[in-house]
């Protein structure tokens, strides 16, 4: 699997989650925002989505829908399903844990 | 997952198996979207629409990958690639349409034998019986005295005392088959003989079964003093009576007597043997002497286990009762000593039980045969597509799925092979029905599901064992060496050629297995059909009949019946000789009775001396050809006075008179009246398979009202004539006709006929395994075949090298023929090995053939190793005929 570098899989899915919660979007649109959040910092080819946004679907947390877009072309919108939510919260959850912890562990004082 | 997101799930899921190809658009089209909307933003930057496309591409991956990645979550992947396994490989049988159809077909018949011989053995030996509960079914024998009959029929005394003072059985039931009657109707309808069977009233209650019209017997009807009653079968009910519930209460007439009909049984209903199809009670049959004597012992008798009791523990109170009557007449050498029993459904099936278990082995034989024979071809294919696999493991198909591939083809040709298979046992458990009739149980075997599992079973047996070894014959490892292909192709060929060459081995030893035993089986049948009988066979006719005993209450009135019918067949034209008799030589045992001889000390206390008995006229020996030793035939024998003459057979002389003349003397039998020997004739087999010395015989003058005043009423007429004598049937039942229109002949047959009938089940079982043995061998010679015409394609280039260096075309010749006999000499040996444990167990099949004949043995190897080397001999010369410029130039 062509992975992306340096980002979990757990958090990517998380990141399409949370994008997803905030509105309803197509594939395109959602690569756009990724990288408008996060700027440069996730690495990741604009294909590698796809595999991750359909196995979100497989799950049940996000749902797919072809509807028209601004400009008037058809396009597939993803959005947030009632497990999906649920899922994204627990994500979270784990996710400060994790980084309060780690967080902990790196301001530790070297002696 | 949890169940809550499956099911939310689950249309999605249920969309990704169905509308795979409608999703796998809408990826598409979603991709496309993609790429055009990053296009289109970078020209808007102002990139010119080439490059950004480009731009676009670059950003997005390989799309291909990325789809494939996509498709791999939405499930079913595994699926997916077995539809794709199953497609590719219904592909490649389809392109070689003559390696599928021959291995489908030896599949087919190697899983259908195996299958209808699994039905047979489960319907007819491990079903339990449909009776009640009937593992708690047991059939009843008594020991003799001197060991001789473990496994006797019993006596009417002995019965009535176990049934008295046992405590083990919660009911005990006595029957005498064997019974036919003279069935008529007053009116219009044609008199006809019908094979019943006595019983005590018991009976059906015993095996737990209800009448399906009417009722049974009673207590009161099983009375010598009570009116006849009569139960029906059920396929008598049909035929004769149209099925008429108006049968009951209607009177019937058994051997003239007027028999009230009572019930009717169930349509599967034939106990103790499938001819029965009437019942009667046994006490109002059998006078009470017979029922009350203990040394006379014809009759069989059936237990019901209490709930609780052990087989053993009943078993052994009934032999302490038999025991104690015995002990009160110790100088009666005919009462038994002990009891014995076995399961009814033991006692039922025993005798089929080696020859099915027998031929199941054989079919498995086939099925192995075949498994190899369908591995073998997996092998010799996967070696002409070596050099693809070889490309495939190169570019990184992994091992795994190639071995999947493989047993995905194997499976398709065994489960192509098991529908092949399924037709082919149903039509074989159709046909051994229609053989076999004689055979107890035969009409339940069917096909179930639990046998279809078995079919399954084998069809996955095969894919497997086939598959896995074609697959392992594959070195993934050596890719390179299957790249450079010419010189490799040797090296890698070798390790599936020594494969082929086991396979082969196997398949040469299993076949020279059923060789043997068929020859075996074959050999024993020859034997049986020569038996001599001791009389003329060819051109006789015999039928049966029964004078009813109210009818011809007088011994005159039946003597003038036999010598009026003797007098008017014997001036048909063409008949060379006519006689009655009780039973014809072949036609069974018929009964026996004690004797004493008049002339010699009495025999010790319990020592038993006795002879088979039978009656029959004066013309009688003459008739058959049985000749006079010395002495000569009956004379003047119409009074009891005059009528005490017996003829005795060799044996008997030679048992019994050992170093004197038996002329003149007397034997005390038949309520110890004195018979004077009058002459001796040749020994004649009661069966045709009766093993070992003729059996002492005594013949009755059929005239001498010697049986309690009465004369016999229950004869064969044999006929002989010097040409077709079937043609004489229908004569002589019009004479019997004219002279008594109410009665019916029975058991038309010729003497071969009788022979062929008796000797039934040696010809099935000797004919199916020779099929088997023949099957085997031919598949074994293609495999060999095979083998040896690869062997000799992959050695071209070495065959034309050592050719063109000077080697001798006749030592190439030979070297071809000893490499491919190698593994059918491997094969041989192995083979002998286990046919002399297999002989063994069929030793209780044969009849006068030893079972390690050597003969046999030696004729089955020769003929193996003729066939293989006939098989060798093609590819072989095709070898030695390699011109080597040619063979050197395909380098």
């Amino acid at each position: 699997m062509s992975k992306p570098t340096d980002l979990v899989q757990g958090t990517l899915d998380m990141l399409l989650l949370k994008i997803l919660a905030l509105q309803p979007l197509n594939g395109f649109s959602i690569s756009q925002r990724l990288k408008q959040v996060s700027g440069d910092v996730l690495q990741v080819s604009d294909g590698s989505l796809y595999p991750a946004l359909h196995k979100l679907e497989q799950e049940g947390w996000i749902k797919a829908e072809w509807k028209t877009t601004d400009n008037n072309r058809r396009a597939k919108f993803y959005a947030l399903t009632r497990l999906g939510r649920r899922q994204l919260e627990r994500e979270a959850e784990n996710w400060n844990r994790l980084a309060t912890a780690i967080s902990h562990v790196v301001k530790l004082e070297e002696t | 997952m949890r169940p809550a997101n499956w099911i939310y799930t689950l249309p999605l899921r249920f969309r990704s198996l169905f509308q795979r190809r409608k999703l796998r658009k809408e990826l598409d089209d979603e991709l496309r979207y993609h790429i055009e909307s990053k296009t289109e933003e970078y020209v808007a930057t102002g990139m010119n629409p080439e490059e950004a496309r480009y731009a676009a591409r670059r950003a997005f991956g390989n799309p291909t990958v990325l789809k494939e990645e996509t498709q791999d979550t939405w499930g079913w992947v595994r699926l997916e690639q077995i539809l794709r396994d199953f497609r590719n490989g219904a592909r490649s049988l389809w392109r070689t349409p003559r390696f599928a159809v021959a291995a489908i077909l030896v599949m087919g018949l190697g899983i259908g034998a195996t299958t209808a011989l699994f039905a047979a053995v489960r319907s007819v030996l491990l079903e339990p019986l449909p009776f009640k509960d009937s593992d708690r079914l047991i059939r009843l024998y008594e020991q003799s005295a001197d060991d001789k009959f473990s496994y006797n029929q019993n006596s009417g005394g002995v019965f009535a005392e176990w049934k008295k003072q046992s405590h083990g059985f919660s009911d005990l039931a006595i029957v005498s088959d064997g019974a036919t009657y003279n069935l008529s109707a007053p009116g219009a309808q044609l008199p006809e003989k019908v094979s019943g069977a006595e019983c005590s009233w018991n009976l059906f209650a015993t095996l737990g079964i209800p009448p399906v019209v009417g009722r049974v017997f009673g207590e009161a009807d099983d009375q010598p003093s009570a009116g006849g009653t009569a139960i029906l079968s059920w396929g008598l009910w049909k035929r004769r009576f149209r099925g008429a519930s108006s049968v009951i209460n209607q009177i019937i007439y058994l051997d003239s007597k007027p028999y009230t009909v009572i019930g009717v049984m169930p349509q599967w209903f034939a106990y103790p043997g499938p001819s029965v199809h009437l019942w009667t009670a046994i006490n109002h049959e059998e006078s009470p002497q017979e029922m009350q004597a203990v040394d006379s012992h014809d009759f069989l008798a059936i237990g019901r286990l209490k709930p609780g009791a052990s087989e053993e523990q009943a078993t052994s109170e009934l032999s302490l009762i038999i025991r104690r009557i015995h002990d009160q007449q110790p100088e009666n050498p005919f009462i038994s000593v002990a009891a014995q029993s076995r399961p009814l459904l033991d006692d039922i099936v025993g005798e089929v039980k080696t020859p099915l278990y027998v031929l199941l082995a054989a079919t498995g034989c086939v099925f192995l045969i075949a498994c190899l024979n369908v591995a073998n071809l997996l092998v010799a294919r996967g070696a002409a597509r070596q050099k693809e696999i070889a490309v495939r493991t190169a570019l990184g198909g992994s091992r795994w799925r190639l071995l999947c591939e493989h047993l995905t083809e194997s499976f398709l040709l065994a489960a192509a092979g098991g529908a092949v298979g399924v037709i082919i046992a149903v039509s074989a458990i159709r046909w051994f029905v229609t053989m076999r009739p004689d055979m107890s149980r035969v009409d339940t075997i069917h096909l179930d599901g639990w046998v279809l599992g078995f079919a399954a079973g084998l069809v996955l047996l095969c894919a497997v064992f086939a598959g896995l070894t074609s697959a392992f014959s594959i070195k993934t490892g050596r890719i390179l060496p299957a790249l450079q292909e010419a010189f490799a192709f040797a090296q890698c060929g070798q390790v599936r050629v020594r494969l082929r060459k086991a396979l082969l081995s196997l398949e040469v030893g299993v076949t020279v297995v059923l060789l043997i035993t068929a020859a075996l089986l074959l050999k024993s049948y020859s034997r049986l059909r020569a038996a001599d009988l001791g009389c003329i066979t060819r051109n006789v006719l015999t039928m049966h009949f029964s004078l009813p005993e109210t009818k011809y209450n007088q011994a005159s009135q039946r003597v003038n019946f036999y010598e009026e019918l003797l007098t008017r067949t014997r001036s048909l034209p063409g008949v060379l000789g006519a006689g009655l008799v009780r039973a014809v030589p072949g036609e069974g045992y018929s009964g026996d009775s004690g004797f004493a001889i008049a002339e010699h000390p009495p025999v010790p206390v319990g020592e038993m001396q006795f002879a088979i008995e039978r009656w029959a006229d004066p013309g009688y020996f003459g008739a058959l050809g049985i000749p006079f030793l010395r002495g000569e035939t009956f004379a003047g024998i119409r009074t009891p006075a005059q009528g005490r003459q017996v003829i005795i057979t060799e044996a008997f002389a030679r048992k019994y008179f050992p170093d004197e003349d038996p002329l003149g003397k007397h034997l005390l039998t038949i309520g110890r009246q004195s018979f004077r020997v009058v002459g001796v004739v040749g020994n004649t087999r009661f069966h045709v398979a009766a093993h070992g010395e003729a059996w002492p015989m005594m013949y009755f003058p059929l005239y001498a009202p010697i049986y309690d005043g009465a004369v016999p009423n229950r004869v064969t007429l044999a006929v002989r004539s010097n040409g077709n004598v079937t043609s004489l049937a229908l004569p002589i039942q019009k004479i019997v006709q004219q002279l008594d229109p109410e009665l019916a002949v029975a058991d038309i047959l010729t003497m071969d006929q009788i022979i062929s009938k008796t000797t039934l089940d040696a010809r099935f079982e000797a004919t199916l395994l020779l099929a088997f043995a023949v099957l085997s061998l031919v598949l074994a010679a293609t495999g060999l075949f095979g083998v040896l015409s690869y062997l000799a394609t992959q050695r071209t280039t070495e065959l034309g090298v050592r050719i063109a260096l000077g080697a001798q075309r006749s030592e190439v010749l030979r070297l071809m023929i000893t490499d491919g006999l190698r593994p059918a000499a491997v094969g041989l040996i192995l083979g002998l090995g286990v046919s002399v444990g297999a002989a063994r167990v069929i030793r209780g099949l044969l009849y006068g053939a030893q079972p390690l004949d050597a003969s046999v043995f030696v004729a089955a190897s020769v003929l193996l190793m003729v066939v293989a080397a006939a098989s060798c001999v093609m590819p072989a010369l095709r070898a030695s005929r390699i011109d080597p410029m040619q063979a050197l130039r395909n380098e």
